[in-house]
């Protein structure tokens, strides 16, 4: 029997249980966006000049793009002169142990459930962590160091390691590629960097815990991931926000690199802010997520976990670039109240013989709009390309609603492409079944959802998967009606 | 151990139960038969709770507690088990994670602590045997892709697992192959003792040769029109419903 199986036990609070502020010392940039803020926030992280630069000429970019219209969104207008750029916890020096860390920022690991030193203990995770926008402190940074990986914050990265940076940096997801991917590249401000050197296989997960804090800030975190020829990594982050009533702006990039044999697994629980019952608040997490399988070979697995956000717009996505390359996304997508979300994933098959596989769960509650928007593209030079997709909806009661946008682009007749898609309502025939046999209807319902996520929840790391179906029992409370 | 007084229930204003009386004691064995379309499977989600009924009319007592008030879990957790006639599937759940919660919540009900898994699984596999499943059930999803016999045979699996004081089993022998009719009946027979009562739903004889009832009740429009001992089950195999029909019209 799988024992993860059976976390269904202690039921929290309904309330977003994240969203308490940390009292610390920050330290901002004044509001707005120009060249000026963004040379401030280059020389505040000691960045050399080919980083200041290449932040102003994706500024350029951005001021002549237009902001995204998607039909399937309700998106308040966003003035991006009033947001802040930077915010960072003072003093901003890296830390060497836990005891220089702000104490006020420990007692926030510890209500996020996250004490670093458990976490080294426990699980042998090794762990960045994010707040607001300057990377706090790196965990493990030693046993890594042995075994040639280099996993640190981006902005050490720019410092430390230059060259990689500045050879992969918008290698996959270029300045120009959307509106929010420009935002993010002229002001990004910190975010993690890891490498793989060949034929190295990570021995343990790595991650980065992301946190807004301040008010009136966006965080633009940037994630420059390279597995060298041979080489696997499993990668986690885990996102949390306080509650607020404004609108706070997540627009994070994310960037994969896969070399010849080598295996990704990038792994996220998404739990920003999703705004009050009536709508109002909440985060808006527009994110681009790309890798690219360059060797042949290698694969890229996205697994997703999101119950947060007032909004996401999110598509994590594989380049199939190398011959027999493989992509996976595997999502679980829950929106309860006034929550949208839009999510989904793009597969490019270029190179031959590559593969893909989608399973997609999107549950919805209250008056929620969950969409998944997926594309296959299978180039001419893709023989005997395969792809794979379940797209499955859950609808928790009749006033949410739930769509599914599956494109296909086939230019090679070799191709096979499959996608299935159902959508259910969770039935009172079950509901009763389950009680008759002693659950309450919550516990039902949870056991339900849980079974309908199984597949994608099994991809979590054990560590994680505990966490996702707390979440997901949490934010599931009350949904019945 | 239940006391069902005059129970009138219906649904979508359609009077279904029209003032039902049923008494069972600790350790009895109730047959109920009757014609299609009279009420039996109503009156077991009724006893177990289901939602959407109009109770009009009526008391029921089981074991002292005022069943109709509680809710399902309620009165599952006090020892009420239905084997349902047609048994839903649950994907992604596997029976011992479903089967665990249930025990779990029936013992936290009881201020028992929860049951340690390698006790659990002896208790499964105990059980399992009783029913002669096979043993990759365990991790497969409840009911799904099950022939319609082995979800029947599941539900005795969750009765025997749960144990409870009062089970109510709706035509569990349908759809069953003679094995696996003496399974399950089996499967019962093994869980009778003094403290443990059944109610039957059957429509046929072959099913009272292997459990044997203390009682036999006809249901005829919604009410119990005659009561006997096994012998009763015997004479309506012989002679069909109509003699009773008539009966009750006569009255
Ligand atoms: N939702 C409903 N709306 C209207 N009528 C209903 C509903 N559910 C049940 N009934 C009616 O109630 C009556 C009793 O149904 P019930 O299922 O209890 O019969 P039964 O005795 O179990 O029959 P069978 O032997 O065929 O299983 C039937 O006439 C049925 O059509
Ligand atoms: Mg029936």
């Amino acid at each position: 029997m799988n024992e993860t199986d059976q976390i269904l036990e202690n039921i929290g609070t309904t309330e977003y249980k994240y969203g308490f502020v940390t009292d610390i010392e920050q330290e901002f940039a004044p509001k707005g966006l120009n060249e000026d803020i963004i040379r401030f926030i280059s020389e505040k992280k000691g960045e050399p000049e080919w980083m200041t630069e290449w932040r102003l000429k994706a500024y350029k970019v951005w001021s002549r793009m237009k902001a995204p219209n998607w039909a399937h969104l309700n998106l308040r207008e966003i003035d991006y002169q009033d947001i802040i750029y930077y915010a960072a916890p003072k003093p901003k020096e890296e830390k060497k142990s836990l005891d220089e860390v702000d104490p006020e920022l420990l007692k926030t690991f510890e209500k996020l459930g996250i004490s670093l030193e458990e976490q080294k203990r426990l699980s042998g995770v090794a762990m960045d962590v994010v707040v607001d926008s300057v990377s706090v402190k790196t965990t493990f940074q030693k046993t890594l160091k042995e075994k040639g990986i280099i996993f640190c914050s981006m902005s050490e990265a720019i410092r430390e390691h230059g060259d990689l940076v500045r050879q992969y940096i918008g290698s996959v997801v270029p300045a120009n590629d959307n509106f929010f991917a420009a935002l993010n590249s002229a002001v990004f401000s910190d975010g993690s960097f890891c490498y793989i050197p060949k034929g190295v296989r990570c021995p343990m997960e790595l991650s980065t815990y992301f946190r807004i804090n301040a008010a009136g800030t966006g965080q633009f975190e940037r994630t420059l991931l390279i597995c060298d020829a041979g080489g696997y990594v499993s990668y986690l982050e885990g996102c949390t926000a306080p509650s607020r009533d404004e609108n706070q702006l997540h627009a994070a990039v994310v960037e994969l690199i896969c070399m010849d044999d080598a295996e990704i697994k990038y792994s996220t629980v998404q739990n920003w802010y999703p705004g009050d019952k009536d709508g109002k608040g909440g985060v808006y997490n527009l994110v681009t997520k790309r890798g690219k399988c360059q060797g042949n070979n290698s694969k890229i697995s996205w697994t997703q976990v999101e119950t947060g956000s007032a909004i996401t717009w999110k598509y994590p996505s594989c380049l199939l670039i190398g011959d027999g390359a493989i992509g996976e996304f595997y999502s679980v997508a829950v929106t309860n109240n006034y929550q949208q979300a839009d999510t989904g994933t793009k597969m490019e098959h270029i190179g031959k013989n590559t593969t893909s596989r989608i399973v997609s769960k999107g549950i919805s509650m209250g008056k929620s709009s969950n969409s998944y928007r997926g594309l296959v593209r299978v180039h001419k030079t893709a023989d005997n390309a395969r792809n794979f997709s379940q797209c499955d909806s859950l609808l928790m009661n009749p006033s949410c609603g739930a769509h599914t946008f599956p494109y296909m682009e086939v230019h090679n007749k070799s191709a096979k492409v499959e996608h299935e898609a159902t959508t259910s309502k969770i039935g009172d025939d079950i509901l009763f079944y389950c009680q008759q046999r002693g659950l309450s209807e919550e516990q039902a319902v949870s056991m339900i959802v849980n079974g309908f996520c199984k597949e994608v929840m099994d991809n979590l790391p054990m560590e994680f998967a505990v966490e996702a179906r707390k979440l997901l029992e949490i934010s599931l409370e009350g949904s019945v009606g | 151990m239940l006391d069902i007084q005059n129970l009138k229930a219906g649904i979508n204003g359609k009077e279904i139960l029209k003032g039902l009386d049923l008494k069972i004691g600790a350790g009895e064995v109730h047959a109920i038969m009757g014609p299609n379309g009279t009420g039996k499977s109503t009156l077991g989600n009724i006893l177990s709770g289901r939602d959407g009924y109009e109770i009009t009319d009526g008391y029921v007592d089981f074991d002292g507690l005022n069943l109709l008030e509680m809710d399902p879990e309620e009165r599952a957790q006090a020892g009420l088990f239905m084997a349902f006639q047609y048994p839903v599937e649950i994907p992604g759940v596997s029976n011992a994670n479903f089967l665990k919660s249930a025990v779990n919540e029936i013992r936290k009900a009881r201020g028992e602590e929860p049951m340690p898994a390698p006790q659990f699984l002896k208790l499964l596999r105990e059980k399992m045997a009783l029913v002669e499943m096979k043993k990759d059930f365990i991790g497969r999803s409840v009911n799904v892709g099950f022939s319609g016999g082995e979800k029947k045979r599941n539900e005795i699996l969750q009765m025997a697992v749960l144990n409870p004081k009062l089970a109510i089993l709706d035509e569990t022998d349908s759809g069953l192959d003679i094995d696996a009719l003496r399974i399950v009946a089996n499967g019962v027979n093994k869980l009778r003792t003094p403290n443990n009562s059944f109610i039957v739903i059957t429509h046929y004889q072959r099913l009272l040769d292997y459990i044997v009832p203390d009682f036999v009740h006809v249901m005829y429009e919604g009410r119990i029109v005659k009561s006997g001992d096994k012998t009763l089950a015997l004479e309506l195999e012989a002679k069909g419903y109509d003699w009773i029909k008539e009966e009750f019209a006569a009255i």
